[in-house]
């Protein structure tokens, strides 16, 4: 699947896009941050408290408890600053 | 109209754009954001001068909430027209960072409208702001404030 980071979470994992295949067994938006706490430092930094972050998937902002799938572009982001 | 876009814009040019030969506009207002010198610190006491602040956005993500945003304005208010620009990249103190133009063919819906764009811009659309400043570089933290501002806008569920 396509992820995608922004903000203080790009800088941390230092991508601001990659292709994955978690495994089988992470199947929602929650495993997948913690899975992809473990794939290194900067992730380790970046998903230290998932609280902080919110999720989308194919552009809609979605709780942790979101079912993935492999085609879906999943999003990590701080809440929005703009305007 | 929405536009998301690097350059900078004159915020007098769109109003004329906007009202020009529309008899039936009667009200016509106008915000515009731009980047302080100082850094949004709140009530402490280093204010550190910003120097620069960057703006990223979710390419994609960002039309679709822009499009949204103006479609509930337009939902709750008779707009006869509005105008949304938001910059992307790198600006300057003084630069202009946002602007939203409601019009309307009395004043009510035109000043209501622009403070329901600009609450829900806040918090809605899929932008984060980097200062710059002597003392280094941060991302802005969402305030409480910004979110509060929103929820005000909630309506009771229709029947």
């Amino acid at each position: 699947m396509k992820l995608l980071y922004f903000s203080w979470v790009r800088e941390r994992i230092g991508l601001a896009e990659e292709t994955k295949r978690p495994p089988p067994e992470v199947t929602t938006v929650g495993a997948l941050m913690a899975w992809l706490a473990e794939q290194g430092e900067g992730y380790a930094a970046a998903f230290a408290d998932p609280a902080l972050l919110k999720v989308a998937i194919n552009q809609k902002i979605v709780p942790p408890t979101t079912p993935i799938a492999d085609e879906d572009e999943v999003a990590f982001f701080p809440p929005f600053t703009g305007g | 109209m929405i536009r998301i876009q690097q350059e900078t814009f004159d915020p007098g040019a769109e109003i004329k754009a906007l009202t020009q030969d529309r008899t039936e506009i009667g009200a016509v207002v106008s915000f515009t954001g731009l980047v302080r010198g100082a850094s949004s610190g709140g009530d402490d006491a280093s204010h550190p001068t910003i120097t620069a602040m960057t703006l990223e956005h979710y390419p994609g993500m960002t039309e679709a909430a822009l499009a949204d945003i103006e479609a509930e304005a337009h939902a709750r208010w008779p707009l006869t027209g509005s105008v949304i620009i938001h910059r992307v990249g790198r600006l300057l103190p003084g630069e202009p960072i946002v602007l939203v133009v409601t019009a309307s063919a009395h004043r009510r819906a035109a000043f209501e409208a622009a403070e329901f764009l600009m609450d829900w811009l806040k918090t809605k659309a899929p932008f984060w702001k980097r200062e710059e400043t002597e003392a280094g570089a941060r991302w802005v933290e969402a305030t409480e404030a910004d979110e509060a501002a929103t929820a005000r806008w909630a309506q009771s569920s229709a029947g």
